[in-house]
């Protein structure tokens, strides 16, 4: 294997040049340099369209696709032809020049906008380093080149793609937010190229020599693969880690300097930039057939220079859309104030798509819920600790946040963390001086400030406190209380506690940061470690140690020198205050008298000498200036300790932040973390620096991440996993003893009990590595990390060659609410006839649990569960639950009462073999029958598979909504794509046509505005053919008196301004802004939508009853005047106008009755009125009458319902106890 | 990426949320306006229509048109009209040997007169038509086969007309002026009307050739060129007859210059092409008599002397 991947590289380096970049500095002199960079494109973009001279051909060109323009500019054409010619050829062109010019002007006004903000762009400035001035010199970002090398500040916006070379930071760190890119405001932490040779305060560029090369420009954002050589042919791997992507933003770090290795249009973030896609409605798809029926019905008519093809069609319609995309970003219901958002249309041309979905593909965290993470409670090592006032806390908070007009307040206790550090204290008798808190109330309440979240300050700080397990917690500061003797059993317990919180507190990628300094991370702070504390622990955790942790002092090689160094001079401290911020360095407690008292603003000065030496702490200046600033902030605030800053935990998924928060209700707090070391703080150790020696980061595919570190106590180097359950639980070792297998089977079944509260349970283990074991991975990892070719293949490879015998530490159960009106908003999307599909990663119970919450699984539903492991049971269990479907449905034509429906549950695994081509009609067949869907444990491509299946099998239009990257193919694939503006960055709004901040809003963008943007496109469509053949009869009528010579007996001008002038501007106004119904009645009736869906307001027969009645009314247009002036000596002309000017009327006057009723509907509506006529009488009523024939409406359509339902049934499946874990495959049972 | 992005915030005035720079002051909020337009609350009118409605509606319509119906009919009733056929398709028709043996090649004309006999008077003035059946007058190619600019006194256009005209645009190497199908085609039979006298004798009725013609294109449309040059015949010099004419345009009307060439009133009604094939165009106006006591045409017979031109059996 080695071999063949070093045979590879060997292979790679001959075609060196075809398929990779090499990147010189641009300074320095070589010949290669010039003929490089004339190769690679420049930092000027470009993102317009058009230039001056290719406008008109390439404007031309892309008008032309649109069937009816070739058509026009064809016929145009034919009148310059003096045969056949019509009109004088000069009049008959005007229309379609009129029409095209109109979108040409629309393209270009476009095009120069982009213009003009290209030009913003490309005259950006930033520094260069110029070789002949040897300094840096502003320049244009359109000047920059690959090679250059560019400076930059903090805040500033990256001009190009570049390998950083330089930070100002001491660990060679810098922080960027990629919110210009995908949305997400976290930072993301970025590192300066390894073992450069010149690692110091002043990077010389006159030193740096060495060249790059790395792959060509793609537009995959997290992948960057090169290599640097140093002039001594050391070769240094590349990767995304080190690459500063164009548009983001330096945040946190002084100065960078990196070098340009894409630059322009070659940069990820303009590779990235496709562009809107275009989508075609489901309607102008109609449209465009019945196009063709006219050209079909022309040439039946046989004459030439007709109108009949309604020549402004598009461009009204097109003008119509935008009008109603005004109307529905437009909207005061839309609007969330919290966010400052409404809704966003990013397509343009599917408005009337939103009136007819069938099907609704929705994700579930995030889009039905909050994602809002709240860590619940949490099992360790076998034992299960309720958090039962965490829950109490909970509720309260929910009860509060619901009181509240916006959701989104956050929660966060001081009383109740001091509360806790009480009483942890007071567990903690060794070290702990009491005085410090006798000044502090005792109180419980946890809401003693709900702090308003800041809209976008960022995007997944989870403040809201824990309550604290009492049980766990004394365990866990029995850890640092040397009085305990404990029993080998129970050291074992505690030593599982330690390692879980080490976990939590570790095993993420959480950035720390304050927020008196937002976007600024907390730079490291002081290490201060209470001596004793440390020391009883180390003792005390020897003691407990089991035969394989072995611990000596003298291996504790992580502890850095100057953090022994610093015990001394600190010598003992009193104190440990987990949530201290290091901007008011650790409260001062030295001495116990004056503990709240002493003020804020005399802070540790004497530490920070002694720091000096410290290897955090390198650049001083740095950290004096950082600290002078907090004193000076803090001095500007209040002097109370109270006032004391916490902690902001940025995390790339909610979750990591609620674990974080979790862990620091426990006095294990995250302090700061850098990428070698992480600093944390344990009860009774104070800040402890943890080594950190590899992360591997989450991927969706591991569904795990790690760490690997070295432990600070026992120096071993240890594994930290954490991941979905199933997936540790698997790669969890059988263990050999009983404790770990009893741990085990405990932690399942509190998994179990979890999912079934519906919970999101994360798993946490660990692997204590041997130094050779980790030595022999570390080179394999290494030699991953550093390749070019495969290295995600390898990475994943070497991952998933640590993660295994893992020993399971415990469970973490964390509570996803629901977002406000979801239920209401699935009840009233059902019963508007849309089918309801949630597709989701979570396990089943948990989906099925969400199911239940958000009333899409109703109490006395029917669930059938398909979980298999084979394509055969697959399909025999398909076949099983057909033959279940039927036998409930007859048991459920017995029973008279309730209603009864099937829900499908599928779990990912199943539906791969349901995708496949033999399976899918059988599953389709099935998913027919069920009123709604779930699928759990789904990766974004069954995602998008499920959608397309369904879209392109049944035939039916598709909604897929959801918020996170995982739902972009699926928001792709859909006809319609709904993005959720929420926690989890801009990725889905990208890619959505339509962008909401919350589910419920879906409910009028569906019922109401797609119901109405779907009629007024129909019905303008449809009078737009109606005229068009209206008017074009009566000059077809004409030609059986003019020896069908083609002849009109209208001015060649009046014919053409029919349309364009004439006629354009009734049926624009109507289909922007007529209503049949009124947003109130379709809120209250969704069975309204229904006609949508069927696409009544257009249905073939429509169409042709329009063209009939169209015939019909030319007939009488036409043949009266004809009977009146047969004979006469009337002229063409003479005889044109009044047929013409009665046409108009009429045609009008058709218009104003459309706003409902087209002649034949009138005995529709007399004699059976349709519901939508119905429902537009009610609300003539007064508001009393309204009500009351609401109730009625909805009995009646109750009674409807339930005798049309052949197959009603009642089940047992009893609701009220969401007790499903049995039902698994067993569901059969549940029928009995 | 980048750009599209500027663009999308500068479009939808969408702020990235405040994050980092610029205060919340600063932003603008994206909450829509509450007014009535924007939040589609317009004051509107919505009928709904029902058998219930529309009938009666219809019916009021229909009472309130029955007067002017009435009104329209019973004025229609009053006109008298009287028509004679002269084609002389019937063996006993007077002018049945003109219709037979008329050639283009013969100079003189055929000449046949249709007695008859009023037996009402026809009070105030009398409108003479000739009518046309079947005479695609409206075919598109007839149609455009002329020059209005050449009509219209255009110098250069009567030197060279409109390729429009073509196959009737030159002859003999000279532009037919007026050029085209239909002047080609212009109605040449000359009609006039004969009172006979209860003695026997004929007396000629007076009809008036002017005021036939529309106003706007007597004095607009059409126009001779060389402005009120008397001297026609030397204006149109250079130009030929139109092939089926016995006589050149300067000759149409010699007794009075404001009837002649262009402006002569039959050319320019027959100009104005009828809208359908059977048609009928004013010939003469009969004026009635200035002491009022007299009818127009009193009751009697009359005779019609028609000299016969043109081929109407193929028309």
């Amino acid at each position: 294997m080695i071999q063949q991947l070093e045979s590879d590289q060997g292979g790679m380096a001959k075609d060196l040049t075809k398929n990779r970049r090499v990147v010189m500095p641009s300074w320095t002199e070589h010949e290669e340099i010039k003929e490089l960079q004339q190769s690679y494109s420049r930092n000027k973009v470009r993102t317009t369209k058009y230039t001056f001279l290719s406008f008109l051909p390439k404007n031309l060109f892309e008008q032309l696709h649109r069937f009816a323009n070739v058509y026009f500019v064809f016929l145009g054409a034919l009148n310059f032809v003096p045969i056949v010619n019509a009109f004088q050829p000069e009049i008959s062109v005007i229309p379609i020049i009129f029409v095209m010019a109109i979108t040409a002007v629309k393209d270009l006004w476009e095009d120069q906008r982009r213009r003009k903000s290209d030009q913003k762009i490309n005259n950006c400035s930033c520094e260069v380093y110029d070789r002949k001035q040897k300094q840096y010199v502003e320049r244009r970002w359109a000047e920059v080149c690959v090679g250059d090398l560019v400076r930059l500040c903090c805040n500033e916006i990256i001009p190009a793609d570049m390998v950083l070379l330089h930070s100002s930071d001491s660990n060679g760190v810098c922080h960027i937010e990629t919110a210009n890119l995908d949305g997400e405001t976290n930072l993301k932490q970025r590192q300066v190229v390894r073992d450069l040779p010149q690692q110091g305060p002043e990077f010389v560029p006159e030193n740096y020599s060495s060249r790059i090369e790395c792959e060509n420009p793609n537009n995959d954002l997290r992948r960057f693969r090169g290599f640097m050589e140093h002039p001594g042919k050391v070769r240094v791997g590349l990767h995304s880690e080190n690459l500063l992507l164009r548009s983001c933003t330096v945040r946190n770090t002084e100065t960078v300097i990196g070098i340009v290795v894409y630059a322009g249009h070659e940069t990820k973030a303009m590779q990235n930039n496709s562009g809107p896609r275009y989508k075609r409605s489901k309607l102008e798809r109609r449209l465009n057939v019945d196009v063709l029926w006219c050209v079909v019905l022309l040439l039946v008519m046989c004459f030439i220079a007709a109108v009949l093809i309604p020549i402004s069609l598009y461009v009204s319609i097109e003008i119509v859309k935008l009008g109603q995309i005004y109307f529905i970003q437009n909207d005061l219901d839309l609007y969330n104030p919290v966010l400052d958002t409404g809704v966003q249309c990013r397509a343009l041309n599917i408005t009337e798509d939103l009136g007819q979905i069938q099907h609704l593909f929705s994700d579930k965290t995030g889009t039905l819920t909050e994602n809002r993470m709240l860590f619940r409670r949490c099992t360790v090592a076998g034992t299960e600790y309720p958090h039962k006032e965490n829950a109490i806390s909970l509720e309260q908070y929910e009860e509060q946040g619901c009181g509240d007009a916006d959701h989104s307040l956050t929660l966060r206790s001081r009383a109740s963390r001091k509360s806790l550090s009480c009483k942890s204290l007071s567990c903690n008798r060794s070290s702990v001086s009491l005085n410090t808190l006798t000044a502090e109330s005792d109180t419980h309440s946890v809401h003693d400030t709900l702090r308003r979240h800041t809209p976008g300050a960022f995007s997944s700080t989870m403040e809201c406190a824990v309550v604290p397990d009492p049980d766990l917690q004394v365990k866990l500061n029995a850890l640092s209380s040397p009085m305990r003797s404990a029993l080998r059993q129970e050291a074992a317990e505690i030593s599982h506690i330690l390692d879980f919180f080490i976990a939590l507190t570790v095993c993420n990628t959480v950035v720390v940061s304050s927020p008196t300094q937002p976007r600024h991370m907390v730079q490291m702070p002081v290490v201060r470690t209470p001596l004793r504390s440390l020391e009883e622990m180390k003792a005390m955790f020897q003691k407990l140690s089991l035969p394989r942790f072995p611990l000596s002092l003298n291996q504790n090689t992580d502890t850095p020198p100057s953090l022994t160094k610093k015990l001394f001079t600190r010598g003992r401290s009193a104190s440990y205050f987990p949530n201290s911020s290091p901007q008011t360095p650790i409260t001062n407690l030295q001495s116990p008298t004056t503990p709240s008292g002493t003020p804020s603003n005399t802070p540790s000065t004497p530490v920070t000498p002694a720091l000096s030496s410290g290897t955090w702490t390198e650049d001083m200046d740095d950290i004096q200036k950082a600290k002078d600033n907090s004193v000076r902030e803090s001095d500007s605030e209040s002097d109370d300790e109270d006032e004391e800053e916490e902690l902001l935990y940025e995390a790339e998924s909610p979750d990591e932040a609620a674990l974080v928060q979790a862990a620091k209700a426990y006095g294990c707090t995250l302090l700061g973390r850098s990428p070698e070391q992480v600093l944390v703080a344990f009860p009774g150790t104070g800040p402890l620096s943890i080594p950190l020696l590899h992360v591997l980061p989450f991927s969706s595919a591991r569904k795990r991440m790690s760490v690997v570190v070295r432990h600070p106590l026992s120096g071993e180097v240890v594994v930290y996993t954490k991941g979905a359950d199933n997936v540790i639980m698997e790669l969890a070792e059988a263990a050999e003893d009983g404790f770990s297998r009893e741990i085990m089977e405990q932690t399942q079944k509190h998994l179990d009990q979890y999912a079934r509260e519906g919970l999101r349970t994360l798993c946490v283990a660990k692997k204590v590595l041997e130094e050779q074991e980790y030595k022999a991975w570390l080179k394999r990892h290494e030699y991953a990390e550093t390749s070019i070719e495969n290295r995600e293949e390898l990475l994943l490879e070497s991952a998933e060659r640590l993660e295994k015998n893992l020993t399971l530490l415990g469970a973490t159960g964390i509570v996803d609410r629901l977002q406000e009106e979801v239920p209401e908003t699935i009840e009233a999307l059902q019963e508007a006839g849309i089918k309801v599909w949630v597709l989701t990663g979570d396990k089943q119970e948990t989906a099925i649990n969400i199911a239940f919450a958000c009333k899409l699984l109703r109490p006395t539903d029917h669930i059938l569960m398909a979980n298999c492991d084979s394509k055969e049971a697959c399909e025999a269990r398909f076949h099983e639950l057909e033959h279940e479907i039927t036998q409930v449905t007859k048991k459920g034509m017995k029973s008279e009462d309730g209603s009864f429906d099937c829900v499908l549950v599928i779990d990912g695994r199943t539906l791969d073999y349901a995708l496949e081509k033999e399976l899918q009609g059988s599953f389709l067949n099935l998913t027919c029958c069920c009123r709604s869907v779930i699928c759990c444990r789904s990766t974004p491509l069954q995602k998008s598979q499920v959608v397309r299946l369904v879209r392109d099998k049944l035939k039916v239009m598709t909604l897929a909504i959801g918020d996170g990257a995982n739902d972009v193919s699926m928001i792709q694939v859909a006809d319609v794509g709904v993005g959720i503006s929420g926690q989890e960055g801009m990725q889905a709004v990208m890619s959505s046509d339509f962008a909401i901040s919350r589910f419920k809003f879906l409910r009028k963008l569906i019922l109401v505005h797609g119901h109405w943007c779907y009629a007024r496109l129909a019905n303008m469509i449809l009078y737009f053919f109606y005229k068009n053949v209206m008017y074009v009869n009566l000059l077809f009528w004409y030609q059986f008196f003019c020896g069908f010579s083609g002849h009109t007996m209208t001015n060649s001008w009046v014919l053409i301004f029919f349309n364009l002038l004439f006629t354009s501007i009734p049926p624009i106004i109507y289909g922007v802004l007529d209503k049949d119904v009124s947003g109130e009645t379709l809120l209250d009736l969704p069975d309204l939508y229904k006609s949508g869906q069927k696409s009544q307001a257009y249905l073939p027969s429509t169409f042709w009853v329009n063209i009939v009645d169209a015939f019909y009314q030319s007939l009488v247009c036409f043949f009266i005047p004809y009977f009146a002036y047969a004979g006469s000596d009337i002229g063409v002309f003479s005889f044109g106008s009044p047929i013409n000017s009665s046409a108009l009327l009429i045609i009008l006057l058709h218009q104003l009755v459309l706003c409902h009723v087209i002649l034949f509907r009138v005995f529709c509506n007399t004699i059976c009125p349709s519901d939508l006529v119905r429902a537009q009488k009610m609300e003539r009523l007064s508001a009393q009458d309204y009500y009351m024939s609401l109730q009625q409406w909805k009995e009646n359509k109750a009674a409807q319902r339930l005798s049309s339902r052949h197959i009603p049934q009642n089940l047992s499946v009893n609701a009220d106890v969401p007790y499903l874990t049995d039902c698994n495959a067993e569901a059969g049972a549940v029928l009995s | 990426m980048m750009a599209s992005s500027y663009n999308a915030k500068d479009e939808d005035g969408h702020h990235p949320g405040s994050v980092g720079s610029g205060g919340p002051g600063a932003v603008k909020s994206k909450k829509p306006d509450n007014t009535a337009f924007k939040q589609q609350r317009l004051p509107a009118w919505q009928p709904i229509l029902t058998a219930g409605t529309v009938l009666p509606a219809f019916f009021m319509i229909g009472l309130i048109f029955i007067p002017i119906g009435i009104g329209l009919l019973v004025t229609s009733n009053n006109i008298k009209e009287f028509e004679i056929d002269y084609t002389g398709v019937d063996m006993f028709s007077p002018c049945f040997n003109c219709s037979q043996n008329y050639s283009w090649n013969s100079t003189s004309a055929c000449t046949c007169s249709v007695p008859f006999t009023l037996d009402q008077p026809f009070e105030s003035n009398v409108f003479m038509y000739y009518g046309l059946s079947n005479f695609y007058q409206n075919h598109r190619r007839y149609v455009k086969s002329r020059d209005d600019s050449q009509l219209n006194g255009d110098k250069s256009s009567l030197l060279n007309p409109s390729k429009e005209c073509e196959p009737y645009r030159t002859s003999d190497k000279k532009p037919i002026a007026p050029c085209g199908a239909i002047a080609n085609s212009l109605f040449n039979d000359t009609l006039e009307l004969f009172y006979i006298q209860p003695n026997g004798s004929r007396i000629a009725i007076d009809m008036v050739k002017t005021g036939i013609a529309w106003w706007t294109d007597k004095h607009v449309k059409f126009r001779n060129p060389g402005g009120n040059n008397n001297n026609l015949s030397h204006v149109f010099r250079e130009t030929s007859k139109p092939v089926n004419w016995r006589k050149p345009v300067y000759e149409l009307d010699p007794s009075d210059p404001d009837n002649n060439g262009f402006i002569n009133e039959d050319f320019i009604v027959w100009m104005r092409t009828a809208a359908l094939p059977t048609f009928r165009k004013l010939y003469r106006i009969i004026q009635k008599k200035k002491d009022n006591m007299t009818p127009t045409l009193p009751p009697g017979n009359y005779s019609l002397e028609v000299i016969y031109s043109i081929l109407e059996k193929s028309a």
